[in-house]
């Protein structure tokens, strides 16, 4: 448990230390990204690598947190600190109360299921006009404020969406070496064995979704803020995708794996700008490569490569 | 102290067991035995709540536990193992017992992620709870170890350790020897007597004849999905019924 804790401590300087070495220009905003991914990215990695239940909806759940904090701040003219917590907890209640009857699915079914809720989710914030704005979007909500702080430039909204990632890593570190967290692993390598252990997977399972639901939601309406605009686009099916990509890419069952999927995927767009229309393919063989090599995530394969190089170099000075 | 009553089992049109009835005493050995297809992992499934039963009904400890599923079994205090080993394979040793100590811990998701002190306190108590049963059954030094790269006799015996950390009254084992070589069936009977030496009811399904009436009180005989005898180890042997089925023709 000491080791946890000082894992993150290490991993808290280093975020709040990055901008430093970054301070300034586009960088900075990119690195805000990287925060709101990472927190879905970690939401979505304790369904998926913990309890080893997929959901291709996620985007819908992020969705509904923005839109949420949007429409009540900007058309309702709500506090936005107000709006946060009640659009997590609406979130949190559709998500019980979906996950229930759709989590009793397994594997490729619970896939359609998901990716279902995500469709409708998405045809609604196109449809619905009035109150999202329809495929041109919602404009005009406001920055998160404290005072007379105003959230207003990617170095502050750096700090501000930081501040709730590491509060989500933490929790999720937390959670994940506790009681409920070997639930949960337990439920996902013998679901069986689990429940005559007494673990009641079913109810654990939605818990976990639900969770995994308000979490989204809170980097939703964090993304409403910062962004000031909301359109359905950024919460398609594409995004649900991109999510699990990072997931899978990080390192399944690892928290700190879904900073690295996070972090990789949010920067190599970025980093591929020069590559102009190449970038897509260059992208793709990354991401095929590196399931291929490094089928335990970036947090498990980069230790291994290391030490592959540095056994190579041993050898190399020897001979 | 377990009562099965009238239990039938068809599955499509094939009846898998046809009124079954026995009754385990507190604090005994039970075997189940019987040749291939005898109805006798069906039977367990059904009264630990993995299978639905067509008609009948199971009692422990006078209450009707009929069709209740396992992880309510787990808190009346019925425990079982598997005859291909259920492991949480990709968890350390220490965290499979770990978890087989869920209903004797309560902090919730919550308390867990806040890392309240009494989470962190309960935490403590089920890392304790849990060594001492890795050293129950002898497996100490394998804590660190992942579930999934033990052999099949230490996996056996971490299944045990994970069952008795759930403080079960009465504890079903699914063919426990299968697998295990002469000198580890030998430890699984003495096993077993230090499990019944805490009072614990045993129940096993096992083709080990040697080991079914080394460790045994009574016995209960399937055949084709029906009971054939139920005696003392003695009387089974005896039994002229039984021996006929066994040798393939009456």
């Amino acid at each position: 448990m000491r080791r946890e804790l000082l894992k993150f401590l290490f991993f808290a300087v280093l975020i709040l230390a990055a901008p430093l070495v970054f301070s300034g220009g586009y960088l900075m905003n990119v690195l805000v990204f990287v925060g709101i991914n990472t927190m879905l990215a970690v939401a979505l990695n304790l369904l998926l690598g913990y309890a080893g239940q997929i959901s291709l909806g996620h985007a819908g759940f992020f969705g509904i947190g923005a839109y949420l904090s949007g429409i009540l701040t900007a058309t309702y003219g709500w506090n936005a600190w107000l709006a946060m917590p009640l659009a997590a907890l609406v979130v949190g209640t559709l998500a019980g109360l979906i996950g229930f009857p759709i989590l009793k699915l397994k594997g490729h079914y619970l896939a359609m299921a998901t990716l279902g809720l995500g469709i409708i989710i998405y045809i609604v914030f196109n449809e619905t006009v009035d109150l999202t704005g329809g495929p041109s979007g919602l404009s005009g909500i406001p920055n998160l404020s404290i005072g007379s702080l105003v959230f207003d430039n990617d170095f502050k909204n750096y700090y501000l969406i930081w501040t709730f990632g590491l509060a989500v890593v933490l929790f999720c570190v937390n959670l994940a070496g506790s009681r409920v967290g070997r639930a949960l692993r337990a439920v996902n390598d013998s679901e069986v064995a689990a429940r005559v252990m007494g673990v009641n997977a079913r109810i654990l399972k939605v818990q976990v979704f639900a969770l995994s639901a308000v979490i989204s939601s809170l980097a939703g309406s964090l993304y409403a803020h910062t962004m000031t605009f909301v359109s359905p686009a950024s919460f398609g099916f594409n995004f649900s995708v991109e999510l699990l990509t990072m997931v899978v890419i990080g390192g399944l069952g690892s928290v700190y794996g879904s900073f690295l999927g996070a972090a990789l995927l949010t920067l190599l767009p970025e980093l591929l700008r020069g590559a102009q229309d190449y970038d897509i393919i260059i992208y793709g063989g990354l991401l095929m490569s590196m399931v291929m090599f490094m089928p335990g995530g970036l947090v498990r394969g980069l230790p291994e490569l290391f030490r592959r190089v540095a056994r190579r170099r041993e050898g190399a000075g020897n001979a | 102290m377990l009562e099965v009553s009238g239990i039938t089992r068809i599955f499509g049109g094939v009846t898998a067991l046809d009124d079954v009835s026995f009754t385990i005493g507190q604090g005994s050995v039970t075997g189940v035995i019987g040749p291939n297809g005898a109805g006798k992992t069906t039977l367990f499934n059904i009264i630990t709540g993995i299978y639905n039963r067509t008609s009948g009904s199971v009692k422990l400890g006078g209450k009707d536990i009929t069709g209740l599923p396992p992880e309510r079994l787990a808190r009346l205090g019925m425990v079982r193992t598997f005859q291909n080993i259920e492991l949480f394979g990709a968890m350390t040793v220490l965290e499979n017992v770990m978890v087989g100590l869920h209903t004797k811990s309560s902090s919730g998701l919550l308390a867990c992620s806040l890392m309240m002190p009494w989470s962190i306190a309960e935490e403590r108590r089920i890392r304790e709870a849990a060594m001492h049963w890795l050293e129950f059954t002898g497996i100490t030094g394998l804590a660190d170890d992942t579930a999934g790269n033990l052999s099949f006799g230490k996996g056996r015996l971490l299944e045990i350790a994970r069952a008795l950390a759930v403080e079960p009254r009465i504890i079903l084992m699914d063919e426990p020897a299968a697998g295990l070589n002469s000198q580890e069936t030998l430890g699984l009977a003495q096993l077993i007597g230090k499990i019944r030496g805490m009072g614990i009811t045993v129940v096993l399904v096992e083709h080990d004849m040697e080991l079914v009436m080394d460790v045994c009180d009574r016995i209960v005989v399937l055949n084709l999905g029906k009971k054939l005898a139920e005696g003392t180890p003695r009387e089974i042997q005896e039994n002229a019924e039984v021996i006929a089925a066994y040798l393939g023709d009456g």
